[in-house]
């Protein structure tokens, strides 16, 4: 077959993919794993991410099958330890982390314009370490018994409190695999942060000044910044673990002196960031998503970035409320409510312009689109229960309840893995080139919303009635019981959804019809090239004038840039 | 669409975007950064609350000429970068030699005073919290002067061989950044450990 030249040139014909059918399947393994390209380790990511989430979702079924009826024997004490601190774990540093790190590794590079991330070698280091980070945790399953078989996963909880983690409480190796898992794959975020600041800051296209970035790589610049700087204390804190529990040392180690308390404000001031970390990559998603399907330029562009740039801030100075109930001075409780509470004013900016971006506009209610708006609703209400718990007299009574399990579920599920979802619609037609069954899309909305609710809204009850978080079982009588059933009830749903969301991108990567270059008639620079993009991503470096350069190239009689 | 893209890049101010190997060494001296400061806190919070001896006052010493030699180092790799920068090969190797044979000095002096505290004075990591803090926040900063030696020295070692040109210059110079931080951390370390904690 004969390729015309200009075809390669102008970038129209998908060259890449007609040299891969030809390739056999030991030499396409062997491209995928030697990858630099910022799309091939983006896809490594992410499916990196989905298997992760095979293994924490099991995880929460076993905790949910155990807790749906008291005094259930579903699962021992000691198993049930091990499942909640695997399932922590491994939803934040191999779930969320990677499918994050793993959409702004592929996006970012086509939204400016550049050819590939700064460091792609870097790239792939951190990738490759990140996978390797999650089967250390996981080999622990096998291997975390040690030589004399004490022990087996983790199970000192997902942020493993001093002196649960010293030799005395925790023998084997179980605790050792989490540890140097957490510092690995807090190396790789670390690397890939780098990476993402080094990338926005020097790789941009003519034309595109910080102003006229999409806020997909403004959010992410944030998100950098905020990762080198809230990872490396998690780094630190682990090697601290070691030489404790290697080398004899008593960082946390109360009978010399040291303080297990250090260790929650170590483990915290990684921790709050950390949720900043999840959620501002999924702010980035709904910031690119809501606008398409109102068919509206974002509302606010400015006060959008400058309020993410006070959640970078302030979110390094609210640790400390996870650790109201462990007992601190006044000054500090009323600091770190007070912190807490300002937090709330930049988030609330941003979903008042969200909904000014909808706001007259001609909504269209695809898939990633309902999941953005049932997005806004949930992260509400999360933000207005975090608002709650943040007033120290309050979390006195709460902590440690099932209340906080729902709170920061009603985050991580409700907010961050919501719009994950609404990334995978709107995004699958550029990473695969196949458009994606959007009556399926539906059933997975529907499905998973129902389940959602009926999980995370009832588990607040049994916290407000009392029930704390991590018992493995309870007795009778308590009026926790139709709750818990309800909860677990729930899982199924999420369970159903899950499953048609996978069929769904299994089934349209191979069957679905080829989707062209942008079928959402979109505005940043991606939907410019193929799909998906060829390994060079633009045949000719593209030229911007305004935030939405496809824009201004589909209406030249009416540019962005008369406005901006 | 190419006349259009011809048109825009005249309309299009040109404009230089930083170096992103700079841009990349300083986010990584900002994440070492925040490695320091959880250890530089750790050792501060844990200062005289060792529930046993020996204690800082009675083993340290202040290092002033290892200290001196590291911070001498800092002027010597600027200069032997400026050096490269204005092709000044010979002096180039003057200066970056000065500066390895300063760093193995500096690590030398940690050495001894490893040597005088783990066999005469029988402080380890284990013995108490001065030991634990002490040992990990010298040792992560003696780590940093190792890799940074090591840097050095395989420059050092492909100058011999007259590989290093003009060129090199500006990743020389980015490379310099980390050993000024390295420096940096130093001056703190040294104020931390044997100024306030004693």
């Amino acid at each position: 077959m004969i390729i015309s030249n200009e075809a390669i040139v102008a970038g129209t014909y998908p060259l890449e993919r007609q040299q891969e059918g030809r390739q056999p399947i030991s030499e396409r393994l062997h491209e995928w794993v030697t990858t630099v390209d910022h799309k091939r380790l983006g896809i490594l990511y992410i499916c990196l991410g989905l298997l992760f989430l095979v293994f924490g979702g099991i995880e929460a079924l076993v905790i949910r099958i155990q807790l749906a009826v008291p005094h259930s024997t579903f699962v021992s004490p000691q198993v049930f330890n091990r499942m909640f601190t695997m399932h922590g774990t491994t939803m934040i540093f191999s779930v969320a982390m990677p499918i994050l790190l793993g959409f702004g590794t592929y996006l970012i590079p086509l939204m400016i314009g550049a050819r590939d991330m700064a460091f792609p070698r870097l790239n792939a280091f951190s990738f490759w370490i990140t996978a390797f980070a999650g089967l250390l945790l996981y080999f622990s399953f096998v291997g975390g018994g040690g030589l004399y078989g004490a022990g087996s996963a983790p199970d000192v909880g997902w942020f493993a409190y001093a002196p649960l983690t010293s030799r005395a409480f925790s023998q084997g190796h179980s605790t050792d695999f989490w540890t140097l898992s957490l510092l690995l794959s807090g190396i790789g975020s670390i690397g890939t942060g780098i990476n993402f600041v080094a990338t926005i800051v020097c790789m941009r296209c003519p034309g595109m000044t910080l102003g006229k970035m999409p806020l997909f790589a403004w959010l992410n610049l944030v998100l950098g910044g905020m990762v080198i700087l809230a990872i490396s204390p998690l780094t630190v804190a682990q090697i601290m673990l070691c030489i404790d529990r290697y080398l004899g040392g008593h960082f946390f180690d109360t009978q010399a002196g040291g303080s297990a308390v250090l260790w929650m404000h170590f483990f915290w001031i990684f921790g709050h960031p950390e949720v900043y970390i999840l959620i501002i990559p999924c702010f980035a998603f709904a910031s690119e998503i809501i606008p398409v399907f109102s068919r509206k330029p974002i509302f606010g562009y400015p006060v959008m970035v400058a309020a993410t740039v006070c959640i970078g801030f302030v979110s390094f100075s609210v640790w400390a409320h996870h650790m109201f109930t462990v007992g601190m001075v006044s000054y500090a409780n009323s600091f770190f409510t007070f912190a807490t509470m300002l937090v709330g004013i930049p988030t609330g900016i941003k979903i008042f312009n969200w909904i000014g971006t909808m706001w007259g506009g001609k909504l269209i209610f695809k898939a990633p689109m309902l999941f953005c708006i049932a997005f806004l609703f949930q992260f509400l209400i999360a933000g207005l229960t975090g608002i709650m718990l943040a007033a120290s007299p309050f979390d006195w009574q709460l902590g440690n309840s099932y209340f906080v399990v729902a709170h920061f579920h009603y985050v991580i599920v409700g907010g961050i893995l919501f719009t994950i979802f609404a990334a995978f619609y709107y995004y699958f037609p550029k990473m695969t080139g196949r458009s994606y069954s959007e009556k399926l899309a539906q059933w997975h909305f529907w499905l998973f919303l129902i389940g959602f609710h009926l999980t995370f809204d009832f588990m607040h009850i049994p916290g407000l009635l009392g029930m704390p978080r991590r018992i493995y079982t309870y007795e009778p009588g308590r009026g926790w019981e139709d709750w818990n059933l309800i909860i677990s009830l729930g899982a199924l749903f999420q369970v159903a959804g899950v499953l048609v969301f996978v069929f769904n991108l299994a089934s349209s990567y191979f069957r679905g019809a080829h989707a062209g270059r942008d079928p959402w008639d979109a505005w940043t620079l991606e939907w410019s090239t193929d799909s998906p993009p060829p390994s060079y991503n633009f045949a000719q470096t593209p030229t911007v004038r305004s935030r939405r350069p496809l824009w201004d190239q589909k209406h030249p009689e009416d540019p962005d840039w008369h406005y901006e | 669409m190419s006349n259009t893209t011809a048109e825009i890049v005249d309309l299009v101010p040109s404009r230089r975007l930083p170096s992103r190997g700079r841009v990349g060494m300083i986010c990584f001296i900002a994440a070492e950064a925040a490695v320091f400061t959880i250890f530089v806190v750790a050792y501060l919070f844990y200062a005289g609350k060792s529930l046993s001896g020996p204690t800082p006052r009675e083993v340290l010493h202040l290092p002033i000429f290892m200290s001196t030699c590291l911070i001498v180092s800092s002027l010597t790799i600027h200069a032997a970068v400026k050096a490269l920068a204005s092709a000044k090969t010979f002096w180039f190797n003057v200066w970056w030699f000065a500066t390895l044979i300063l760093g193995l000095a500096f690590l030398a002096g940690t050495a001894h005073e490893w040597t005088i505290l783990i066999r005469h004075e029988g402080l380890t990591i284990s013995t108490n919290l001065f030991g634990t803090t002490y040992f990990s926040l010298v040792g992560l900063h003696a780590f940093h002067v190792t890799v940074g030696l090591l840097v050095i020295a395989v420059t050092a070692r492909a100058s011999l061989a007259s590989a290093i040109r003009q060129s090199h210059a500006e990743r020389l110079d980015i490379f310099s950044l980390y050993w000024h931080f390295v420096d940096g951390v130093w001056v703190v370390v040294f104020t931390v450990v044997y100024v306030l904690g004693v």
